[in-house]
């Protein structure tokens, strides 16, 4: 899969009620919640961002409530992939169950900046920002989860074991 | 090399003799939880994959605590969904309003989750029972969805952190101020993908309403999972309370650990966390004039009846402040019912304090509290987030029952003492 979009900058710490507020979540439809996408960090973010685009954000992306609420709003939003410095354990296995790629790399972080267009290869984790020419390798997906995402998500793995046992 | 009180409980579950940081591992899940917020759109992705029964209907916990009593038509076709799937599948923990109690205060005190389990659950302080020395974590919804159907989960162990806690705490300073100071120390990730192990001769003597609140925190760390060691602290809390047999796991002498943190706690004062971040903690003794304009106690982390005790030991005799909106939400039925019986309800009423019936409510700025523009809060939960409890240009800060009773007398946040 090759992703290749426009970069939105966030800071450090961008945790889940900042991604989708609280005050939103008496709803789980996803064009719903891409409504007020990042509402918290950039109130506009939602009707600029456009399809295709990256989230390029600091370490801890994701941190704080489990709400899968969070990687749905984002995917939803038509937002490609985010790459982060680190994303926080719950957001990360969140991002894999529903199917939004993610990837750490330190080194694009402090490289790439707001407004820059970018292209990922999601296999192989390499990453171009074609504003400057410079390339960053990130860690890719551990052999697991690779399997997961192969099977076509978490659900699907389970709906196989599930109904192969009945 | 031995192992940590988290690595062998995920080894048993997972059907392995030993288990090291790092691997992956597939183990059985003992108990599942989910809430109002969380569990519907599990519940739609199980229905999706035409899946028909849970993997054990005593088992799966739905408690909808988040946004009830339903706060608006959204709310309760949410609540709705919850409702229509407990009597659905037959579930025997299913608590509606009436029966309902702030999940993580609600399920140890049910004798749900007891020592020793695997627990999951689509709620990110879930790490709470980690105090009855379970292993339990936070997930999200599609996990949520995978251990119904399955009663199994993938983790990848943890490497713990040892944290020993030693030393005589001063007074007023309890489980709140010692995890807030940890998070001060080590940062919102300091314990990202970690185990925090609580030890020491101040966590031994620590009641069990204060260890629920230290472990209820170490996702604010970044933790996966908090945990303390069963003890007879845990015993007392656990007999006659336990619906299922627990297990006992202890650390090994010679386990690993990635990091081992000492705090002499004889140092640490009252704490209080700063917006917007829990970790940007201050000694009470240099928090400075900060008005504030509501006071919330309650939450997962501080609702349980000790805490509402503190709240009132220092409220008694005294009227809050004429410009402070005093909530007291306690977590379940049972905690709300033991404080009126013991005459904290008549110390609050004195006071001025609204008492809520039990909810999440304000803390994650649902109903029940929300602030306004250019207001400030101090709470007694665990998160102070942009706009966590109401407008983005709101402020929450986060601070112990005592300091929280303390500033709603004086209208400004406060030192337990101040209050004569």
């Amino acid at each position: 899969m090759k992703l290749e979009g426009k970069v939105w900058k966030f800071g450090n710490d961008i945790d889940t009620d900042v991604i989708i507020p609280a005050r939103y979540l008496n709803t789980s439809v996803p064009e719903e919640l891409a409504k007020h996408c990042m509402e918290d960090a950039d109130p506009q973010f939602a009707s600029k961002v456009q399809p295709g685009d990256i989230i390029v954000a600091g370490k801890n992306f994701g941190c704080g409530s489990s709400r899968e609420h969070a990687p749905i709003a984002i995917k939803a939003s038509g937002v490609a992939c985010v790459i982060a410095h680190s994303f926080a354990r719950i957001f990360y296995r969140n991002s894999i169950n529903i199917g939004l790629p993610i990837f750490e790399c330190p080194e694009a972080v402090e490289a790439i900046e707001e407004g820059h267009r970018i292209a990922v290869d999601a296999e192989t984790g390499k990453i171009t920002d074609l504003t400057t020419g410079g390339s960053f390798q990130a860690q890719p997906f551990p052999e697991f989860m690779q399997e997961l995402i192969e099977a076509g998500g978490l659900m699907n793995y389970v709906a196989k074991k599930v109904k192969g046992n009945a | 090399m031995g192992m940590t009180i988290t690595e062998k409980i995920l080894a048993d579950h997972a059907g392995l003799a030993k288990v090291e940081p790092g691997q992956l591992i597939n183990a059985k899940l003992d108990i599942v939880l989910g809430n109002d917020i969380t569990a519907p759109v599990a519940i739609k992705e199980f229905q999706k994959l035409g899946l028909e029964k849970v993997f054990d209907k005593e088992r799966v916990c739905l408690v909808p605590d988040h946004f009830t009593p339903n706060k608006d038509i959204k709310s309760a076709e949410q609540a709705k969904m919850l409702r229509d799937f407990a009597r659905e599948q037959d579930l025997t923990n299913y608590f509606d309003v009436g029966q309902m109690g702030v999940e993580h205060c609600l399920l140890p005190e049910q004798g749900i989750v007891v020592p020793g389990d695997v627990v999951i659950g689509a709620d990110s302080h879930t790490c709470t029972y980690g105090a009855l020395g379970a292993f339990a974590t936070g997930v999200g919804s599609t996990d949520m969805a995978a251990g119904m159907a399955t009663g199994e989960a993938w983790f990848k162990v943890p490497e713990s952190i040892k944290f020993v806690y030693y030393g005589k705490l001063q007074p007023y300073v309890g489980g709140k101020d010692l995890i807030l100071h940890t998070i001060g120390d080590i940062g919102v990730d300091g314990a990202r993908y970690m185990a925090m192990e609580f030890t020491g001769e101040v966590i031994s003597n620590l009641s069990m309403d204060n260890r629920f609140t230290m472990c209820n925190m170490a996702i604010e760390a970044g933790g996966k999972n908090g945990i303390i060691a069963f003890d007879e602290v845990t015993r007392a809390y656990v007999e006659g309370r336990a619906k299922r047999p627990w297990k006992v796991y202890q650390s090994d002498p010679d386990a690993k650990y990635a990091k081992v943190i000492e705090y002499d706690c004889s140092k640490i004062e009252p704490q209080v966390a700063f917006p917007h971040l829990p970790e940007n903690t201050k000694p009470i003794s240099q928090v400075g004039h900060v008005t504030i304009d509501q006071v919330v106690i309650g939450s997962c982390t501080n609702g349980r009846i000790e805490d509402l005790r503190v709240a009132a030991s220092i409220l008694k005799g005294h009227k809050v402040h004429k410009e402070i909106r005093l909530i007291v939400i306690p977590g379940t039925q049972e905690i709300y019912r033991q404080a009126m019986h013991e005459g904290l309800f008549d110390i609050f009423l004195e006071a001025g304090a609204a008492i809520s019936t039990p909810t999440c409510g304000p803390c994650l700025g649902g109903h029940m509290g929300i602030l306004a523009k250019g207001e400030r809060a101090l709470s007694t939960t665990n998160r102070n987030f942009v706009g966590r409890m109401g407008h983005p240009e709101s402020e929450v800060y986060l601070a112990s029952p005592a300091v929280a009773a303390a500033s709603a007398v004086l209208g400004r946040i406060a030192a337990p003492w101040e209050v004569k």
